[in-house]
């Protein structure tokens, strides 16, 4: 396994310098950090607010960005009603706010250096956001690494970065993108409507060339452990599957 | 410095402010986090084994090691993902019980704990004795599940929880600090959720 060394992350202002809604509950803030730095694609940042009393809450949020999209980090963030520093994001924020932020963290949930055969990238709701960075990376970088991204979504209007996926799919340049609806119909000839299971995640390896070195697994802890039983259940060794879970 | 618009207001009250750490927030439910899919360990197929370096010491059955002395533990515990869990209560063997029960005195002052998952993380043995840290067996009286590392998994509450390894089959003396799973991936080798040691370079 090649994982990142540890690095110096010290707390800093971050800007925002736009804000773009991606679905009814998703909204991307990107940031100028004030010192930028490199990161891999499936890091994330830690955001932190603090309060005119003292008080700070503290989130960690994935980046959704490419390395290579020169120094300015978009997070996309989800609103939860009952959280309060997503609705802090949704409700209050505000381009040109300058915002806490410390980064890159975590070393484990990584686009590979070592490119070791193709990838399985599976997400469920928010949870597409780390492995979008990982998409867009290989696109910014030209890599012939076969991806197959399986994207779970309810319904079609919450597929986060829809048509940017499907124009990178509509390339067939290695990068393949299946999305599954569980309350709605699927919209595309080759989509499913219905949870992940095992013939999905096995009819998704099929359109790599051969068996894929690694699988990313990110959302919800049901999700991730229902995704990663099925890719267990296709063949892919527990092993070779990194998850990220959202904790709920 | 204070952020534009934020206020403690959106905060959820809690009559327990002492008892968060800082960057904390109070959670009810109970997340899972792990860097892999869930390992299912049948009982029948748990050991525990205690090790001083590559040598094997004493290695327990999963009868061998609910014969041991149960102890209750009821803590607070703190995630790195900033939810802090107020009052979980635990029962098992205490690590003092277990090196009682293998007649060892600590070898050396690090350890390593080994997971069925290859998992690792690494914990001074000062914080594993004099009471401070079990093998935990139950949770809320019930065989803990394995979405939160049943059979057994090592609960050290008072560091934050990834030290507190999940499908828990070994603890190794080394000696030296060795740094486990997360600890080689940017987060703290100490990880004290009261001086906020969550990621490496945290003082």
């Amino acid at each position: 396994m090649s994982d990142a060394a540890a690095v110096q992350s010290p707390w800093q202002m971050a800007k925002i310098v736009r804000i773009e809604k991606r679905t009814p509950r998703v909204t991307s803030f990107f940031f100028q950090p004030s010192r930028p730095f490199a990161y891999r694609a499936g890091q994330h940042v830690d955001v932190r607010l603090t309060a005119p009393d003292g008080y700070q809450a503290r989130r960690s949020y994935s980046i959704a960005s490419a390395p290579e999209s020169g120094g300015v980090i978009e997070l996309a963030i989800e609103k939860l009603d009952d959280g309060e520093v997503s609705p802090f994001f949704h409700e209050v924020a505000a381009i040109g706010d300058e915002i806490e932020l410390r980064g890159p963290l975590g070393g484990h949930f990584v686009w590979p250096e070592d490119e070791n055969g193709p990838l399985v990238l599976v997400g469920g709701g928010s949870g597409v956001v780390p492995l979008m960075s990982m998409v867009r990376h290989r696109a910014a970088q030209n890599s012939s690494v076969p991806v197959v991204l399986v994207f779970s979504a309810r319904v079609w209007d919450e597929v986060i970065f829809r048509d940017e996926l499907i124009t990178l799919d509509d390339r067939q340049h290695g990068f393949d993108l299946v999305l599954t609806l569980t309350r709605e119909a699927a919209r595309r000839p080759a989509d499913y409507s219905r949870r992940v299971d095992v013939a999905m995640m096995a009819q998704a390896m099929v359109r790599l060339p051969e068996p894929p070195g690694l699988a990313f697994v990110c959302g919800s802890n049901a999700f991730v452990s229902a995704a990663a039983q099925a890719l267990i259940d296709a063949g892919v060794a527990a092993e070779n599957i990194r998850t990220e879970r959202y904790g709920v | 410095m204070v952020t534009r618009g934020f206020s403690s207001g959106r905060r959820p009250p809690t009559d327990g402010d002492a008892r968060i750490p800082p960057g904390q927030y109070l959670e009810q439910g109970f997340p899972v986090l792990s860097a892999g899919p869930t390992p299912r360990v049948r009982t029948e197929d748990w050991s525990f084994t205690l090790k001083h370096g590559p040598r094997p010491i004493k290695k327990w059955s999963w009868a061998e090691f609910n014969a041991l002395p149960l102890t209750k533990m009821t803590r607070d515990i703190h995630c790195v993902t900033a939810w802090t869990k107020f009052d979980t209560p635990w029962q098992g063997v205490l690590v003092d019980d277990i090196l009682a029960d293998a007649g060892l005195e600590p070898p050396t002052g690090f350890t390593l704990a080994h997971a069925f998952d290859g998992y690792t993380t690494n914990v001074p043995v000062k914080d594993l004795t004099a009471g401070k840290a079990m093998v935990a067996l139950l949770y809320e009286g019930k065989p803990i599940t394995s979405d939160h590392g049943g059979p057994a998994r090592l609960l050290v509450p008072h560091l934050y929880f990834w030290k507190s390894a999940k499908w828990l089959n070994g603890l190794q003396f080394t000696t030296r600090d060795e740094p486990g799973f997360w600890e080689l991936r940017g987060y703290h080798i100490y990880g004290d959720p009261w001086r906020e040691q969550r990621y490496t370079d945290d003082p």
